[in-house]
């Protein structure tokens, strides 16, 4: 069997684009905007976040059998919690500085509504092979949102991107000037809903 | 006066939805008639007045290191619990504030229905406590700033609800409409919120 053929690449594949859950669902968008005016902490964001999504799903996928269903909603959240206090620590650990610049953002994962959104209706479900490739595909599906929307932010707003300057001096001298706009809260809201709006009309859905 | 200064910042300056971006899930799931918004919003800035000095409590006297000095342990740190923690308060008052509306104040338990459950998983006010954490704010501080997050984040509701209202006969071009329009007009509406920053009640 091919590889593009298997079911687990069809549950991968799905929440990239046509099923995604920030422009489609309308889901996560919350948590993590705020990190998005540069594209080094939305990568780490995009990991961390994937992480959490694809372990949670597979725990609780697993788990599926085992929890009550009138206080699966709390199960829920201990689960996520753990997962992100261990994304947390490993971050404290290793990008010390990313760590600092996402600062409660990486708590805020815990509320992140696509890890509660999928717990509940993909991994309560199915097993967890199928659940780890929903997370994986699901946290890259909302990475993408994140990561343009910090490309036009970093771009527009500071002329650089991962932090190294792109928009020649020249260009600067000719009277070019950074757009402010970009970098404070208004920017990120407009930027997104002109992506959603692209991507509506490319794939003809509203 | 500095509490009302905190105050002012944090309604209209750095306002909870339209600066942090906190509860935005919400924020656009329910925002389709000013009613809901409404009732939505006072629920809000209920638990948030409540959870945010909560927190501070379990933080200061449980979790930040050196905290446990009043039980003889001043060396153990439990601030990596610090998120397993405040989640639980938020669900567990949540619940709490639930039963005792259910039973002093039926009315207004009714009119808020699923809403009041849902807070739980809102990230306004994870993020509040977590903010108020990191600020390293007093007592007084941490009251005031859950209180007046609360009011900023029910004034953007009321604002975005009632916008919405009237977007409804808008004739937009095809692709635009819904979410994408929401999330224009949101922008527009921290544009206008922006005019506050700089406002400062104290020198």
């Amino acid at each position: 069997m091919k590889l593009t053929k298997t079911k687990a690449y069809k549950v991968f594949k799905a929440p990239l684009i046509e099923a995604n859950p920030v422009s489609v669902a309308i889901l996560g968008i919350c948590s993590s905007l705020a990190v998005t005016t540069q594209m080094i902490p939305s990568i780490v964001m995009v990991l961390a976040m994937t992480f959490v999504l694809s372990c949670s799903n597979v725990v609780i996928s697993l788990l599926r059998h085992v929890i009550p269903k009138n206080i699966r909603i709390i199960v829920f959240l201990v689960v996520i919690a753990s997962l992100v206090i261990l994304a947390d620590q490993l971050l404290k650990a290793f990008l010390f500085d990313v760590s600092k610049q996402l600062s409660v953002f990486v708590g805020l994962i815990i509320t992140n509504c696509i890890i509660m959104g999928r717990a509940e209706a993909f991994a309560l479900a199915n097993d967890a092979w199928l659940s780890f490739w929903d997370g994986v595909g699901n946290g890259l599906g909302y990475g993408y949102i994140l990561i343009v929307v910090a490309f036009f932010r970093e771009l527009f707003g500071s002329g650089a991107l991962f932090g190294i300057q792109v928009i020649p001096d020249a260009l600067y001298e000719l009277g070019y000037v950074n757009m402010g706009l970009m970098l404070l809260a208004p920017g990120v809201f407009v930027v997104i809903g002109l992506l959603v709006w692209v991507q509506n009309k490319l794939t003809g859905n509203s | 006066m500095e509490l009302l200064s905190l105050a002012v910042e944090s309604i209209f300056i750095n306002n909870v939805l339209l600066a942090m971006f906190l509860g935005l899930c919400t924020f656009l799931g329910c925002s389709k008639e000013v009613n809901t918004a409404h009732g939505l919003g006072l629920a809000v800035i209920f638990v948030l007045a409540i959870t945010t000095p909560v927190n501070w409590l379990l933080h200061h006297y449980l979790l930040r290191p050196g905290a446990l000095e009043w039980l003889g342990f001043p060396e153990i740190d439990l601030s990596f619990l610090t998120f397993i923690t405040f989640i639980a308060t938020i669900a567990a008052m949540v619940q709490l504030v639930e039963m005792i509306m259910e039973k002093y104040v039926p009315a207004l338990y009714i009119s808020l229905g699923i809403f009041l459950p849902l807070i739980a998983v809102n990230c306004a006010i994870l993020g509040t406590s977590l903010f108020m954490e990191q600020r390293k704010y007093d007592f007084a501080e941490a009251a005031v700033f859950g209180f007046s997050s609360g009011i900023g984040w029910y004034l953007a509701i009321v604002a975005f609800a009632a916008v919405r209202q009237k977007l409804k006969y808008a004739d937009l071009p095809k692709g635009l409409d819904g979410f994408a329009i929401n999330m224009i007009t949101t922008g527009l509406i921290a544009m206008a919120f922006m005019a506050f920053s700089g406002i400062k009640l104290t020198n």
